[in-house]
């Protein structure tokens, strides 16, 4: 389904502030993998998402989806191909346009846009149902802004966007790390909901490492730009924090280090 | 009562500067863009109806043109903002820069046309303010009405969506740069649709009017949404809104000249009012808020957990 080989990417090159964010990262997802990515500050776990999500180019490498070469591909292009989530949840919806107006527009991602009615009675019909599945009460709120909604909300709207015209591969950057813990949850299970059911090929960056194990089949772990841990199948289901910690620290020889993961293992 | 004399012509007049403030809305508000390219199609507009009358072209098709000749200036600041990655405000003064240029070459080297009602049929004239009044808000309906068609098809929702967010635009697959080029010709269409009817209210086109056409148009778009979003906030009210703001704004300058200012000052009211316009609600929030007591209803989990979301 995805495959990225030998891709390279450097912040600030040939200055002081060099940084390479991805090293030489090889990654290849079968489909209907549900991989969960989590990884120190600065390990590069954005820096991936938004390598497949075409914001910037790589120094070198190649992305490929379902065989075909999206590296020099413009970002509105691939989109056809990507769902995403940010962390920010006013990222990911137009707020001064109605529910109904935003999931109007995301379903008619990859297709080429008309001259006809952007949002019909039909269209609205369909968004009432898939919003009730949210079980969050938007279903009765269509013509709302969706400025007015709260963030997690917004995230659940940004997820149903993300996933209403099926994607080959789902990218979700920490998207519940800006949530408080019970919506976070709430987002959580709406997410495994619609990746389970669709059966999503499903990239998610978390910094919660109970979440990290809980979700998916597969499980990375990525340190200065590379992945350092990768375990899937009936190995993740019995991994725990501490193995997982101590996988990391073998394998990168470094402790640790994010605060956000470290207050969140405080947590448990 | 020369108040009561001059307000035909006040409304006549504040209608075409209304109906250039649509224009100005759909960059400024739409597409959040400060397009400063407005000063020069206004003249744009006002020069091309002007030329093809006179070259006997009928007064509606001049108008059409008109339009088209702004889109295509629009249009080219539009590239060089996505294209050539000008600053947009930059872009607009480039544009405004060029459009002297071309405008006087339209004039054919002139600084004045004259476009008289006696000697052409104009749709409408200084001459007889009710009918231009008439023309002027038949213009207005369908330009309202086609903006509106426009703006709720699939291309037009993602043009609202690409103003208002563009990282989500690119997410859902939206040509973010296109969208803004054929915004940004929409809106300087309309501006040199305006420009037409000015041309021909006046009589003349004048390579120097316009100049401070951008101002005029946010005054009147600060006006008119100041009332109109209190009704109800949609794409139409909002853009009647605007129309009538430039209506109000001009029928207020009016009375300034009836007032007897001097005409030398009248930029510089038009500059105070939107100045005043666009200051009052930060003024309001900043030194004249009383503070608020947050409402303790605990229906909301966002509100309530929101505080320590990450302890």
């Amino acid at each position: 389904m995805l495959k990225i080989t030998n891709l390279q990417k450097t912040f600030n090159p040939g200055t002081v502030n060099a940084k390479v964010a991805l090293r030489r990262f090889e990654l290849s997802l079968a489909d209907g993998d549900f991989v969960t990515v989590i990884g120190g500050n600065g390990a590069g776990k954005s820096t991936l998402l938004n390598a497949i999500a075409g914001v910037w180019k790589p120094d070198y490498g190649t992305i490929e989806i379902d065989g075909v070469d999206i590296t020099s591909m413009p970002e509105h292009k691939r989109a056809a191909f990507l769902g995403r989530v940010f962390q920010d949840p006013m990222k990911g919806t137009s707020p001064d346009m109605e529910i109904a107006e935003n999931l109007s527009i995301a379903a008619r991602r990859g297709t080429r846009r008309r001259l006809i009615r952007g949002c019909t009675r039909k269209d609205r019909e369909i968004y009432r149902n898939l919003l009730a599945q949210l079980e969050l009460g938007l279903e009765d709120r269509l013509s709302t802004k969706v400025g007015l909604l709260s963030g997690g909300q917004r995230q659940a709207v940004t997820l149903l966007m993300a996933t209403l015209k099926k994607p080959k591969i789902l990218l979700l950057d920490e998207h519940t790390a800006a949530l408080d813990p019970k919506t976070a949850s709430k987002v959580l299970a709406i997410t495994n909901k619609l990746v389970t059911e669709n059966h999503l090929t499903t990239l998610m960056i978390t910094h919660n490492m109970h979440d990290a194990i809980a979700y998916g089949n597969r499980l990375i772990m990525m340190h200065e730009g590379r992945i350092v841990v990768d375990v899937s199948g009936e190995e993740k289901k019995r991994l725990t924090i501490e193995q997982l910690l101590d996988l990391f620290e073998s394998a990168s020889g470094s402790q640790f280090a994010d605060d956000k993961v470290m207050l969140s293992k405080k947590h448990e | 009562m020369a108040f009561f004399n001059a307000l035909p012509g006040a409304i006549a007049e504040g209608l075409i500067w209304g109906l250039m403030a649509i224009g100005v809305y759909i960059s400024y508000k739409i597409l959040d863009i400060a397009d400063l390219s407005v000063d020069g199609t206004i003249c744009t507009g006002m020069c091309v109806c002007a030329m093809l009358i006179t070259a006997g072209v009928p007064a509606w098709l001049s108008l059409v043109i008109a339009f088209f000749a702004g889109a295509i200036a629009g249009a080219v600041t539009g590239v060089f903002h996505t294209a050539f990655g000008v600053p947009s405000i930059l872009a607009g003064i480039l544009t405004q820069l060029m459009l002297y240029s071309v405008n006087l070459t339209i004039l054919g080297g002139k600084a004045l046309q004259q476009v008289s009602a006696r000697q052409y049929h104009l749709l409408l004239n200084m001459s007889d303010n009710p009918s231009a009044i008439a023309v002027a808000l038949g213009v207005i309906v369908i330009v309202i009405l086609g903006l509106w068609l426009f703006f709720y098809t699939e291309v037009g929702l993602t043009i609202k969506s690409t103003g208002d967010n563009p990282d989500m635009s690119r997410a859902q697959g939206v040509n973010v740069s296109f969208n803004k080029v054929l915004g940004l010709a929409i809106s300087n269409g309309v501006v040199a649709l305006a420009g037409g009817l000015l041309a021909q209210y006046k009589g003349s086109a004048n390579i120097n009017e316009g100049r401070g056409a951008i101002v005029i148009g946010l005054a009147a778009i600060f006006i008119g949404l100041s009332v109109s979003m209190k009704i109800k906030p949609n794409f139409v009210v909002s853009l009647i809104g605007v129309v009538a703001g430039g209506v109000v704004y001009y029928v207020i300058y009016s009375s300034v000249i009836l007032l007897g200012l001097k005409t030398d000052y009248l930029k510089m009211f038009s500059a105070i009012i939107v100045l005043l316009f666009m200051t009052a609600p930060y003024l309001k929030a900043t030194y004249f808020a009383k503070p608020k007591v947050p409402e303790l209803s605990g229906d909301s989990d966002e509100t309530s957990a929101g505080g320590c979301g990450h302890a």
